[in-house]
């Protein structure tokens, strides 16, 4: 039955019509919610920034001394680029999965589902756990190294920044495959049908129908995963060592160690602003799919 | 003849391709299962390193034991971080579902002002690095004495577990039709006595999988917990970072069984239960 049939409802209590709540319940209804936030995040976090650049006095100092000491330039650059080996490596891994979990039907698709889920369900200390004893000296990466010849010695693996790279491109995987899939879950496998019919090979329909109507997922996947790894604390403080230190990492030295607040404040304005920014254009990627899968 | 050339050539093109296509095949379907297989390795491998009788990691483990899962359960600094952990994602889950199930109803079927605003906010914990609030809450509440203990922990892990419970029960609410409580208030019910009877039964389900994530969201916490924890109210995934830091022992193999089994248990029954709602085809 239509809405405008009804004859005008009698409400009791609230003034409001169409089932909407008034101005008034809802601020009372949210303030709870606002009120957590205000208190257990935005005045601290603003408090940190604050500090870096007003404790004790006006200063940019913290600021400058990010880009004029090379040790820091170094952290920053590392940071940027370990997230983006960590993106492209998760793309590059994960976007087969997710063609593979739209595509494939059955009880197949379920376990591969089950293999990109159960991970990220599992905690994130456990899985950076597991690397540590896979990568360690005596670890089962090495003995099949040394057990196949391809090395007499055990390798260095762990507190390397290869380390720090595998095991954050798996931590990140499922958040690269979630989008991707969700997006070819929607684009009808009759579009590539049609242009196979139409001479296309499947490698050409591929590139030239699934990959295009599939870039608004993969864009917000690579996003998420680069917002994410540019952040990442457990995985680097387990896994690298003093030489693989990020910006998280740098953060956390500086607070616990050398008890730097200020310092600590201007490194995580820097981390704040990339993610923020990052995070707009995942907002603008998102509308993008959404705009697809209405349309 | 030259069409019967033609047609040859033809086959022979197409039985080369099709070779071609094979090996391409089978190269995929290799990679494939090399990547599954480097995605649930890790999660596997805790569970024969648990069972070992080493007592330092080695694999293949050798022989089978219960004694890292005794050695657990009778440590008083592995239960009393075990418990410190879960009456904190008791109380999390309590405080977080029900300010995020009020703050959705206002942001999804409320008249707000500055709505857009309000909702990034909303889910702001998500998106700013865990690194960035945990030394910012350490910075504001250390000097207030809640660092350490079990109010500042539940404040702590409620803001970061909100985000989720607004968004699980704000989708439930997009699906509910307004029409239905239309017709409750209709027929005379009050604002509130329609929220109960009619809006919260068809929720339910949203509002359940909200406060399983949010039980997760705290007791699988890492960063934030790993810079407010003191000597006294230590959680379990700070006990489990020294641990792994300083002291690798096959009893954090037997901690970290324990906790996947945990978190798979309440994720996997939220996915079945969504599965056969058939919310999972969110058409």
């Amino acid at each position: 039955m239509p809405e405008s049939s009804l004859a005008q409802p009698r409400i009791h209590g609230s003034p409001s019509s169409a089932g909407r709540y008034g101005t008034m319940t809802s601020l009372v209804l949210v303030s709870p919610l606002i009120l957590l936030l205000g208190i257990a995040f935005a005045y601290p976090v603003g408090r940190l920034l604050w500090n870096s650049v007003f404790a004790p006095e006006p200063t940019l100092a913290h600021y400058t001394r990010i880009v004029a000491e090379p040790l820091y330039l170094v952290v920053l650059w590392r940071t940027f680029q370990i997230a983006f080996i960590v993106t492209v490596l998760a793309f590059l891994f994960g976007y087969p999965v997710a063609y593979a979990m739209a595509r494939i039907p059955g009880r197949r698709a379920m376990l591969i589902a089950a293999c990109v889920l159960v991970p990220l369900w599992t905690s994130i200390l456990v899985r950076t756990y597991a690397w540590i004893v896979l990568l360690q000296r005596n670890g089962i990466v090495n003995t099949v190294l040394q057990e196949t010849g391809l090395t007499e010695t055990p390798l260095q693996l762990l507190y390397t920044q290869g380390a720090v790279i595998l095991a954050m491109t798996h931590v990140l995987l499922p958040f690269m495959v979630l989008p991707i899939y969700s997006t070819l879950r929607n684009i009808p496998d009759d579009l590539a049908k049609a242009a196979r019919n139409l001479g296309a090979g499947a490698p050409q329909a591929f590139i030239r129908i699934t990959l295009p109507l599939s870039l608004p997922g993969a864009a917000a996947g690579t996003l998420i995963t680069f917002i994410l790894a540019l952040g990442f604390y457990i995985t680097p403080a387990l896994v690298g060592g003093p030489r693989t230190l990020m910006m998280s990492t740098l953060i956390a030295q500086q607070t616990t160690e050398l008890l730097d607040w200020p310092f600590a404040g201007a490194l995580s304005a820097v981390l704040l602003t990339s993610t923020l920014l990052l995070a707009a254009l995942y907002r603008r990627a998102l509308s993008f799919s959404k705009g697809f899968s209405n349309g | 003849m030259a069409e019967a050339d033609l047609a040859l050539a033809e086959r022979v093109a197409n039985v080369r391709s099709r070779a071609g296509l094979d090996v391409a095949r089978i190269l995929v379907i290799l990679g494939l299962g090399l990547v599954l297989f480097f995605l649930i390795l890790p999660t596997l491998i805790v569970v024969p390193m648990s069972v070992g009788t080493a007592s330092y990691i080695s694999f293949p483990p050798e022989g089978f034991t219960l004694r890292w899962y005794i050695a657990y359960f009778r440590d008083p600094s592995w239960m009393s971080a075990t418990w410190f952990s879960l009456r904190i994602a008791g109380v999390t889950t309590l405080a977080a579902t029900v300010i995020g199930t009020l703050a959705a109803i206002a942001l999804v079927r409320g008249r707000l002002p500055g709505k857009e605003l309000l909702q990034a906010f909303t889910i702001a914990p998500l998106v700013v690095p865990h690194i960035v609030i945990a030394v910012a809450f350490y910075l504001t509440f250390a000097p207030l004495g809640l660092t350490g203990n079990f109010y500042g922990f539940a404040i702590a892990h409620t803001m970061l577990a909100v985000p989720y419970v607004v968004i699980t029960v704000g989708a439930a609410l997009q699906r509910f039709d307004p029409a239905l409580e239309l017709a409750a208030l209709n027929c005379g019910a009050t604002r509130l006595q329609a929220f109960f009877h009619v809006v919260l039964p068809n929720i339910l389900p949203g509002v359940a999988a909200g406060a399983v994530f949010a039980f997760l969201a705290s007791f699988d916490e890492a960063t934030v917990a790993f810079f407010i924890s003191g000597i006294e109210g230590k959680t379990i995934t700070r006990k489990m970072f020294e641990d792994i830091d300083f002291n690798l022992t096959p009893v954090i193999a037997a901690v970290s069984t324990v906790l996947t089994l945990i978190s798979l248990t309440l994720m996997g029954t939220i996915e079945i239960a969504r599965r056969r709602s058939g919310a999972g085809s969110d058409h």
